[in-house]
C-alpha cells in the first residue's frame, strides 16, 4: 500500500470511528434560521420559493446533500404554504426530489399542498437549464431561491438572475471556483463542508450529527498533521538546515506518494 | 426487508469502489475483480441514466402539452418547446444528412442534427455565456461597496489584483527604492494569488473532501436511510 493510500485510508478510520463513537450521543445543534426566516418572507409576499439542487446527477455527493436540504426547505414551505418550484436539469433527480417533498409535506401534515409538478425536468443541457430556469424565475419573481449543489459556470447566472427578482437568495456549494460568485450575489452562502454541515444540522437526526462529530474529527487530523509537518520543517531548518531538502522530500513522499 | 435490500447493495458497491483504491494495480486475483468491478459501476449507472432519460422526456413534454391544453399563461412557448423537441429528436432518431444504420455517427457534423447544433444550439450557448461578463460586473460592483470590514478587505484586495493584472503594472511604483520594491502592484497582486488564495482554496478543498468522505460513510455505514424514501 502506498504512502498517500496509507494516510486516506487513516482519514476513513479516524473519521468513522468518530461517527459510530458519537452516533447515539444526545446533542444539541442550533439550526440555521435563515433559511426559516426566507420561507416566511415569501409566505408574507405570497410569492412562491424556488429551489435548484445543482446540476449534476444524483451520483453527485452535493446532489445527495442538496436533496436532504430539500426536505428542510419543503417541510418549511408546507408549514407556511408557500408555493415551492423545484427546476432540476436531471431526471434522476426529478424522481428522488419528487419523493423527498412528497415525504416532506407528507410529514408536515400537508401533503394537498403538494403536486409532482412542482418538480420540473427540462434538459440535461447547462446553459440550456440556466435559460429555462432564468426565464422561469423572471416571470415568477420568487420571493426566495435556494440554490443548493454542484455548479459550474451556471452559478453566476442562476445567482444574478434570482438576485434581480427575489427578496433573499441563498447558495450553498462545495465546489471551490464558484464559491466566489455565490459569495458576491446571494444574500447567504453556505461555503464549502458548512453546506455538507448544514444539511446534517438542519436535518436534527442523531446520525446526522455523528456525521458532524466524523467530520469534525477529520479536521483534527489535517490540523495536527499541517502542524505537525510546519513545527517539523521550523525544526529542521533550525536545528538541521543541510537535512532541510531531505525532510522535504520525505513529507512530499508521504503525503503524495512522490508523485507531486 | 426492500430497504434492507437496498442498504446492502449500496454498501457493498462502494466498499467495493474505495477498496479498489487501496488494491495494487493487477489484471488477475481478487484485486484484478475489484478493479474490473469498479471500472464497471460507472457504466451501470450511465445505462440506467439512459432508462431515466425517457421519464424526464416525458414529464416534460407532459407538462408543456398539458399547458398548451389548458391555453395556460405564456403557452405559446410550450409549442416552441414541444416543436423543437420532436423536430430533433426525429433528425437524430433517422440520422438525416448522415450515414444510417446503427453504424451512422449522430454527432456527425455533416449531418442535419450536427448542423442544428453549430448553427443553432452553439451560438444559443455563446449568448448565454456572453452575459457573464456583464453580471460579474454587476456581481463586483456591489460586493466592492463598503459596508464593513470584510467587504473593505475585499475592496482593497481585488483593487491590488485589478492594477497589478495591467499590462504596465510593472512600471507603475516603479520609483519605489529597491527595499520597497515588493510593494509594487504587480508583484503584491502576484503574492496575493500565490499565497492567500491559494491557502484559502487549499483549506476549503481540504474541508470539502472531508466532507464528502462523512456524508459518504454516513450512507455506506447505513447511519442514514434518507436515500431509500424515508427515515430509518
Amino acid at each position: 500500500m502506498s504512502s498517500d493510500s496509507l494516510l486516506l485510508l487513516i482519514t476513513l478510520v479516524v473519521i468513522a470511528a468518530a461517527m459510530l463513537r458519537h452516533r447515539d450521543r444526545k446533542s444539541e445543534v442550533d439550526c440555521i434560521p435563515e433559511i426559516e426566516v426566507a420561507v416566511r418572507k415569501a409566505a408574507e409576499l405570497n410569492r412562491p420559493a424556488y429551489f435548484i439542487p445543482g446540476s449534476r446527477d444524483i451520483d453527485n455527493i452535493q446532489t445527495i446533500s442538496a436533496l436532504s436540504m430539500l426536505k428542510v426547505v419543503a417541510r418549511y414551505c408546507a408549514e407556511y404554504d408557500v408555493e415551492l418550484i423545484i427546476p432540476v436539469s436531471k431526471s434522476m433527480v426529478m424522481e428522488r426530489a419528487r419523493e423527498v417533498c412528497n415525504a416532506a409535506y407528507e410529514e408536515a401534515g400537508f401533503s394537498d399542498r403538494w403536486s409532482s409538478s412542482q418538480v420540473s425536468y427540462t434538459t440535461d443541457d447547462p446553459l440550456g437549464f440556466v435559460a429555462h430556469v432564468d426565464g422561469m424565475i423572471a416571470r415568477a419573481k420568487p420571493a426566495v431561491c435556494f440554490m443548493f449543489g454542484f455548479f459550474a459556470g451556471e452559478s453566476l447566472l442562476l445567482a444574478e438572475s434570482s438576485y434581480n427578482v427575489a427578496e433573499v437568495t441563498i447558495a450553498g456549494t462545495a465546489v471551490p471556483s464558484q464559491i466566489p460568485f455565490f459569495v458576491a450575489s446571494c444574500d447567504t452562502t453556505l461555503i464549502g463542508e458548512e453546506f455538507f454541515a448544514a444539511s446534517a444540522m438542519l436535518s436534527g437526526n442523531q446520525e446526522d450529527i455523528a456525521m458532524l462529530q466524523g467530520l469534525d474529527a477529520g479536521k483534527q487530523l489535517a490540523i495536527g498533521i499541517i502542524l505537525a509537518v510546519v513545527v517539523l520543517s521550523y525544526l529542521t531548518l533550525i536545528f538541521k538546515p543541510e537535512m532541510y531538502e531531505s525532510f522535504l522530500t520525505i513529507v512530499d513522499n508521504l503525503l503524495h506518494g512522490g508523485g507531486r | 426487508m426492500k430497504r434492507n435490500l437496498a442498504q446492502v447493495v449500496l454498501s457493498t458497491v462502494a466498499l467495493l469502489i474505495v477498496l479498489s483504491a487501496f488494491l495494487p494495480d493487477t489484471d488477475g486475483g481478487f484485486s484484478g475483480i475489484v478493479k474490473s468491478a469498479d471500472s464497471y459501476f460507472p457504466i451501470w449507472f450511465s445505462i440506467i441514466a439512459v432508462f431515466a432519460f425517457v421519464l424526464g422526456a416525458s414529464s416534460l413534454i407532459g407538462s408543456h402539452v398539458r399547458k398548451i391544453k389548458d391555453r395556460e399563461t405564456d403557452w405559446q412557448y410550450s409549442v416552441v418547446t414541444v416543436l423543437s423537441f420532436a423536430i430533433v429528436l426525429i433528425v437524430g432518431l433517422a440520422k438525416l444528412g448522415g450515414a444510417s444504420g446503427l453504424e451512422g455517427d449522430v454527432s456527425d457534423p455533416a449531418s442535419v442534427l450536427g448542423r442544428i447544433f453549430s448553427s443553432v444550439l452553439s451560438p444559443l450557448h455563446a449568448t448565454l455565456f456572453s452575459l457573464l461578463a456583464f453580471y460579474m460586473a454587476s456581481a463586483a460592483f456591489r460586493s466592492f461597496r463598503i459596508r464593513s470590514l470584510e467587504t473593505t478587505v475585499l475592496l482593497v484586495s481585488a483593487s491590488i489584483i485589478i492594477i497589478g493584472r495591467l499590462p504596465f503594472a510593472s512600471k507603475l511604483f516603479s520609483f519605489l527604492p529597491d527595499a520597497l520594491q515588493w510593494l509594487r502592484p504587480d508583484k503584491l497582486s502576484l503574492w496575493m494569488l500565490l499565497v492567500p488564495n491559494t491557502a484559502g482554496q487549499r483549506a476549503v478543498l481540504i474541508t470539502v473532501s472531508l466532507g464528502v468522505i462523512a456524508v459518504a460513510l454516513k450512507y455506506i455505514l447505513g447511519m442514514s436511510r434518507d436515500m431509500f424514501g424515508g427515515q430509518k
